[in-house]
């Protein structure tokens, strides 16, 4: 199925703009108002996101209300950049996939607003904070919305930005600030295979807009095809957070827990499988790029299982189950046309259940005094009810309980999986099978079990303001895939040239079968190490295990950069620091001393006595006269 | 007649210089400037008389006006000199060097 090509907006589609531009301007109202907006900062930051929700909504019933072949609107704004043969046009593109992003961008967006409002009550810096979160939401939208990879490239940079800022929002921590710094270290990394993606395109199709990339990619050499798939997947790991450029999705844990909730369902991580989708006709034109894709998903998807495994911070792991996620959806836009939608309706329950859990997490650690581990919770199911019922939710549908939004998504993708290939199918179903060890042992340590509170804590329920979003969420959790299963199949295939299969409620084949045995027993497993009756240590016990040990670590993924990037980087730099100094600077002295040399003999003529002055003069004048003499006579 | 008037300016150049470059007093190397100046307008003169033109003694008088300008200057100079070195040697007035 071919892509639709865009028709020109009109009417009330001219000011999509407003979409990008209302958290953008809030954002600038917010960081330079000072703290005069500190008593309604949060308000208006609150306000911002609801309001593009509310556009977001109006465009999604105008763009329900037509007909298929005109649901992909572009929007000109304006030129941007005019000289020769180049000619890059910064314009918006609503179609099926943006406005899905849109909604849930501001939708989820919002809930994390009105969260935050009660979870930064007590923060100093509580307008700067919603300046932030609105930069984010801002960017986001931008990235998404941009009818060209130059304006995506613009929103995918803010991005990069805000999640620093945010991620070093308590600036006053070593840590939070080491993190920060890492994610945008990282995140450049992927940085440089999509600016040179958006460079070759611009060389190869004098354009980076989607409609002439896809039309034009059908003509150019597989080689091109296959570099610009691979380097845009580059930038894909870069933000999503996919192997090898994982590492600072774990650190990110630093900022407040509302912004890992922002970053891993709504924003950030989910720009790369974004990416992905958005450039499909680049990738059916390249099998190897899209080869390459899958097996990044696949890596990943057991990567952050396992790591999710080994640890006994909560966001952390929740932060492995996002990276395993993500894996999934990367897994499912690499098998082609038949994933693409899959992969977006992963995305979109992934961003309910997410987010429900990161925001779950947080009522936690409030009320366990801002305690990440673990190990210190236990039985906190009857001191936070609503937590933990919302919690739940988030909890049956990550591991794939029939009928929760998870079971329908990912029970597609682990299908598509095995159709693609029985190798990508199987680690798909190993990491749901961990996936489900990994939650449930999460959910026994911090609402089952005993009390092993450390002393002066006394768990209390979140404030409204922060159970509401919980119980939005969680009801998205639940119903979020039943109501999308049999409509976003539909929706998407025409944006994305996708041929995926819209399957029934209740749709029984051999691998739904298979994974739901292996989802209980990973289940199961957990129940016997970590059960209600079972004793867990409340210190981390010291193993010597290499596979634990491993795990604690990230798997090395620190390590790794470390021994291949950052020493090798470092002794580089070293030599070419010394050889600044032994030759660059050697050669610039050495000239100076020479001269230097030569003109301190070469002043001792000017010796102050006026006879010796005339002696010289007389004698330059003999040699001019003599030589003036002697051309005459010659 | 016009190489007398030549050979006397030869002459007179070559004692202004010698003398400029033998003698210390001040007043005197000074006094030899003038004589090597005033060779030169002799020269001047001569030429202008033996080409029948007035060039040369247009030049002349532009070297007598900067001759007198100069000793102006140049013996307010010589008198500053002494009296606060209390000597008209120009080999003592050597502090401007390297």
């Amino acid at each position: 199925m071919e892509t639709v090509t865009p028709v020109l907006g009109t009417g009330f589609f001219t000011l999509a703009w407003l979409l990008v531009a209302v958290p953008a301007a809030s954002a600038a109202v917010l960081l330079l108002v000072g703290r005069a907006g500190d008593r309604w900062g949060h308000f208006l930051g609150t306000l911002a996101p609801i309001a593009s929700f509310a556009i977001g909504l109006c465009y999604f019933v105008q763009l329900l209300g037509r007909d298929e072949a005109s649901r992909s609107v572009s929007v000109p704004l304006y030129d941007w950049i005019s000289s020769g043969s180049w000619n890059i046009r910064v314009g918006l593109q609503l179609d099926q996939l943006s406005i899905v992003f849109v909604l849930l961008i501001t939708g989820v967006g919002s809930l994390i607003h009105v969260y935050s409002i009660g979870y930064m009550a007590h923060d100093p810096r509580r307008r700067r904070f919603f300046g932030f979160l609105n930069l984010f939401v801002a960017a986001m939208l931008l990235l998404v919305l941009a009818d060209n990879y130059l304006v995506l490239f613009v929103g995918w940079e803010g991005v990069g930005l805000a999640s620093y800022l945010l991620i070093g929002f308590w600036q006053e921590r070593p840590s939070a600030a080491t993190a920060a710094k890492k994610a945008f270290v990282v995140n450049r990394v992927g940085d440089l295979g999509m600016s040179l993606a958006i460079m070759l395109m611009l060389a190869a199709f004098s354009s980076s807009s989607f409609t002439d990339v896809n039309e034009g990619i059908a003509g150019v050499s597989p080689t091109l095809a296959t570099t610009l798939g691979l380097l845009l997947l580059l930038g894909a790991c870069g933000k999503s957070a996919q192997v090898p450029l994982q590492s600072w999705l774990l650190d990110a844990m630093e900022g407040p827990t509302p912004v890992s909730a922002l970053i891993h369902a709504a924003t950030m991580v989910t720009a790369g499988v974004y990416l992905v989708v958005r450039s499909h006709a680049i990738f059916t034109a390249a099998p190897a790029a899209s080869v390459a894709v899958v097996v990044v998903g696949t890596v990943t998807l057991l990567f952050g299982a396992y790591i999710g495994c080994s640890k006994d911070d909560i966001k952390k792991v929740l932060a492995g189950s996002t990276m395993s996620q993500i894996g999934y959806m990367m897994l499912a836009a690499g098998i082609g046309p038949v994933g693409y939608a899959f992969a977006i309706f992963h995305l979109v329950t992934h961003g309910f259940f997410k987010a429900n859990m990161f925001l779950g997490a947080g009522s936690v650690m409030h009320a366990m005094d801002d305690d990440v581990d673990m190990r210190h919770y236990g039985a906190l199911a009857r001191a936070l009810p609503i937590t933990f019922v919302t919690f739940a939710a988030g909890y049956l549908a990550i591991i794939g309980f029939p009928f929760f939004a998870g079971f329908y998504s990912k029970d597609h993708i682990i299908e598509a999986a095995f159709h693609a290939s029985p190798v990508a199918g199987v680690c798909a179903l190993v990491g749901a099978g961990v996936t489900a060890f990994y939650m449930t042992r999460l959910m026994l340590m911090t609402f089952a079990g005993r009390k092993r509170w450390r002393e002066g804590v006394h768990p209390h329920e979140s404030p409204l303001v922060m159970t509401i979003p919980l119980i939005i969420l969680g009801a998205a959790s639940v119903v979020g895939g039943l109501l999308l299963n049999g409509w976003i199949t539909e929706w998407l295939n025409p944006a994305v040239a996708g041929e995926a299969e819209t399957e029934g409620l209740v749709h029984v084949t051999l691998v739904g079968i298979v994974t739901m045995v292996v989802v209980l027993a990973g289940v199961g497993v957990s129940f016997l190490f970590f059960g209600p009756q079972k004793t867990v240590a409340d210190v981390q016990p010291a193993t010597r295990s290499p596979f634990v040990r491993a795990g604690r670590r990230d798997l090395y993924g620190d390590a790794f950069n470390e021994a291949v990037f950052m020493r090798p980087g470092l002794r580089m730099t070293n030599d070419l620091l010394r050889f600044d100094g032994a030759v660059v600077d050697g050669v610039a002295n050495g000239t100076g001393t020479v001269i230097h040399g030569f003109s301190s003999r070469l002043r001792r003529v000017q010796n102050g006595f006026v006879r010796s002055y005339a002696l010289t003069m007389t004698a330059g004048a003999a040699v001019v006269g003599a030589i003036i003499l002697l051309g005459r006579l010659g | 007649m016009t190489d007398h008037y030549i050979v006397l300016s030869a002459i007179l150049f070559a004692i202004g210089t010698i003398g400029f470059m033998t003698r210390r007093n001040a007043i005197v190397a000074f006094m030899c400037v003038e004589l090597m100046l005033n060779a030169s307008n002799l020269a001047l003169v001569a030429f202008s008389h033996k080409n029948g033109a007035l060039d040369g003694q247009i030049a002349a008088f532009f070297v007598m006006v900067v001759a007198a300008a100069e000793v102006v200057v140049g013996l307010a100079i010589i008198v500053t000199i002494f009296r606060t070195r209390r000597s008209a040697s120009i080999d003592d007035a050597n502090l401007l060097k390297f």
